[in-house]
């Protein structure tokens, strides 16, 4: 069963998500600050956090900056869908980000995907991708537009934002499941290691650099 | 997508965000659209070049208003900024690399310079002296930044030197200090006497203590009133803001959903509601019912939310003004929209637009239980008039995709005309 830990500074919110995951995933700590959460991580090395963006200490990526490289990933879960806040918490290294409306099952679909090792993206983080990305319908031509997405891969952040779930979005495109969670993963990649372009632009007139 | 705004005078800020020194060059690149590279390394070198550089970074660092950006944020993220539950700039070690080897490059020149000009007497004390500015302007800086994350809205005038007091301060204005003072006593022994520079130094400080004897108490007394005044503004301010806000959305619908206990279904959309409005005011500071497309199309969903029980997420790439072209787009989405929540059974609408600079898609998905298109019976004119015929009208496509059991997407295609859009 998926070990996870999660990391909210509202104790009321960490019971609700704690019940609605009993039975599908084992939860083994919770922390409410950066401090304890590091702290948590460190000791359990759980498989996912449930990771709140807005945390006193620094935020969300106060924690994963130091955690630093582990075996554990991270899902972001927040109330704020600034764009700032998303973007810079998946750049910041997590491996998706969900809003805390999301229902039960949702979230445990999202936990296991995560574990998995792919990327969860809720329609509006495909549409920030998008817009992050925008101008990126001439694809790379030279190696080094890599950090663009490819032509397949804006098909599939569209159709997320457009509300499709994966399986959906496999048959629309007639591919295989597998080969939508393998562009998800590299779109993911670019978001976090992209230095260039449009992204570089967008992200600076939001500050996220 | 860019929307005419009235014209508006620029000013020039410096970015506290992106600075070395005092933000100047940062602040000047955002503000000349010219690389930041560029004008560091315009200011060094004109820095060598008969220190023109260091005069005018002086003089900017000293008239350029700092930029106040804190205040733009929706109260949501500002509060989290405030309260240290956001991250803060961080700056990665990549970020260092071009200064080094500009500093490295400076270093370079100056030396050359020394070795054809010869070492002037001068030149090592003020260029002492000058750092040790530098270091304390850039500290006042700081401070100046720590109050304005400062919540208590207290002014005490050590803070106002030292910010929240950490080790950098302390060290930034100690090494100032020292710097400045090398840089005096470096002069003196260069001119190979102690006794002038001593009197110099004795008469300085003396005059430093006389003023802060003569002024302290002024000064202080106007903190102290500074302080009362604008604590007592800002909370006053920010309760009415807080408190208008409340009672218009939260307190109106908390009392809504009482009244409607025993209907659960009302209750959940009354929440849902509250949610979104309450979120996107704390968070996103967007609007409804604005100028834009994606204002327009968030006023269709919370709409829609209202009149129907359904949930409506809205996600936009792009925007532009509502135009006469964008109009009946919008009139058709709300139409699509309305007929998904009304027909499709499901609790739950996706609406999607993209905006490009020739183009307006949008989106609007539901997995309803769908229908046949084609056997759609003449007299239903919802979708057939008010959307494919209103899109067909105006030089869009209308597309509607539909299987009995998995639900209903309908595809708003509007070519823009780039005239139309400058």
């Amino acid at each position: 069963m998926t070990r996870v830990v999660i990391v909210d500074d509202h104790a009321m919110f960490r019971a609700g998500v704690r019940a609605e995951l009993a039975g599908a995933v084992e939860v083994v700590a919770e922390a409410e600050d950066v401090p304890t959460a590091v702290a948590a991580v460190r000791e359990h090395q759980p498989d996912v956090v449930l990771l709140d963006v807005h945390l006193p200490g620094g935020g969300g990526v106060e924690v994963m900056r130091q955690v630093g490289a582990t075996g554990t990933r991270f899902l972001a879960l927040s109330v704020s869908d600034a764009a700032e806040d998303v973007i810079g918490t998946i750049r910041g290294g997590a491996r998706g980000y969900v809003t805390k409306t999301i229902t039960g099952p949702e979230l445990v679909a999202a936990i296991t995907r995560v574990a998995d090792g792919d990327a969860v993206f809720s329609p509006r983080l495909a549409g920030f991708v998008l817009d992050a990305f925008a101008g990126s319908i001439e694809i790379a031509a030279v190696d080094e537009d890599l950090d663009r997405l490819t032509e397949r891969e804006r098909e599939v952040m569209r159709l997320i934002a457009r509300g499709y779930a994966y399986k959906e979005v496999a048959r629309e495109l007639f591919i295989s499941i597998k080969t939508v969670e393998t562009h998800m993963s590299s779109v993911l990649r670019k978001l976090q290691l992209s230095s260039r372009h449009e992204l570089t632009r967008w992200a600076s007139d939001r500050r996220l650099l | 997508m860019s929307t005419t705004a009235p014209l508006q005078p620029r000013r020039a800020t410096r970015d506290t965000t992106d600075q070395y020194l005092g933000g100047v060059a940062a602040g000047l690149a955002r503000h000349l659209g010219l690389p930041v590279l560029w004008v560091r390394l315009f200011f060094l070198l004109s820095t060598v070049l008969g220190g023109l550089g260091v005069g005018l970074y002086a003089g900017l660092w000293v008239m350029l208003p700092s930029e106040a950006r804190f205040t733009d944020e929706p109260p949501g993220l500002a509060s989290a900024t405030r309260t240290g539950r956001r991250p803060g700039r961080v700056r990665r070690m990549a970020d260092v690399g071009p200064l080094i080897a500009l500093f490295a490059l400076g270093a370079g020149l100056i030396l050359a310079a020394e070795t054809v000009f010869g070492r002037g007497a001068l030149f090592w004390p003020i260029a002492l002296g000058l750092v040790g500015v530098a270091l304390i302007w850039r500290q006042l800086d700081e401070a100046q930044r720590d109050r304005w994350l400062d919540t208590t809205g207290r002014i005490d005038p050590l803070g106002s030197l030292l910010g929240h007091g950490s080790g950098a301060a302390y060290l930034r204005l100690f090494a100032g200090g020292a710097l400045i003072l090398s840089g005096l006593v470096f002069y003196a022994l260069r001119s190979g006497d102690l006794g002038p520079a001593r009197e110099v130094l004795v008469a300085g400080v003396l005059g430093v203590l006389g003023l802060a004897i003569a002024l302290g108490p002024w000064v202080w007394r106007m903190a102290t009133d500074l302080t009362d005044e604008r604590a007592e503004r800002v909370r006053s301010q920010e309760r009415a803001d807080v408190a208008a806000h409340l009672h218009d959305s939260v307190l109106q619908t908390l009392a809504l959903i009482q009244k409607n206990a025993d209907d659960p279904a009302t209750v959940s959309r009354l929440a849902r509601a509250q949610e979104r409005d309450l979120r996107s005011w704390l968070f996103t500071g967007e609007s409804a019912g604005g100028e834009s497309l994606g204002a327009a199309l968030r006023a269709i969903a919370a709409q829609a939310e209202q009149d129907h029980v359904v949930a409506v997420d809205v996600v936009t790439v792009g925007d532009t003004p509502l135009t006469e072209l964008v109009e009946p787009v919008v009139h058709a989405a709300r139409e699509a929209v309305t007929n998904s929540a009304k027909h499709a059974g499901t609790g739950k609408v996706d609406v999607y637009a993209e905006t490009t600079a020739t183009l307006v898609e949008i989106f609007v998905k539901d997995r309803g239980v769908g229908f046949d298109p084609a056997a759609v019976g003449a007299d239903r004119h919802g979708l057939r008039g008010s959307v494919v015929g209103r899109m067909a009208r105006h030089g869009g496509t209308a597309e509607i995709r539909s299987t009995p059991g998995a639900g209903t997407e309908i595809v708003l295609r509007m070519p823009l005309d780039q005239e139309e859009t400058p």
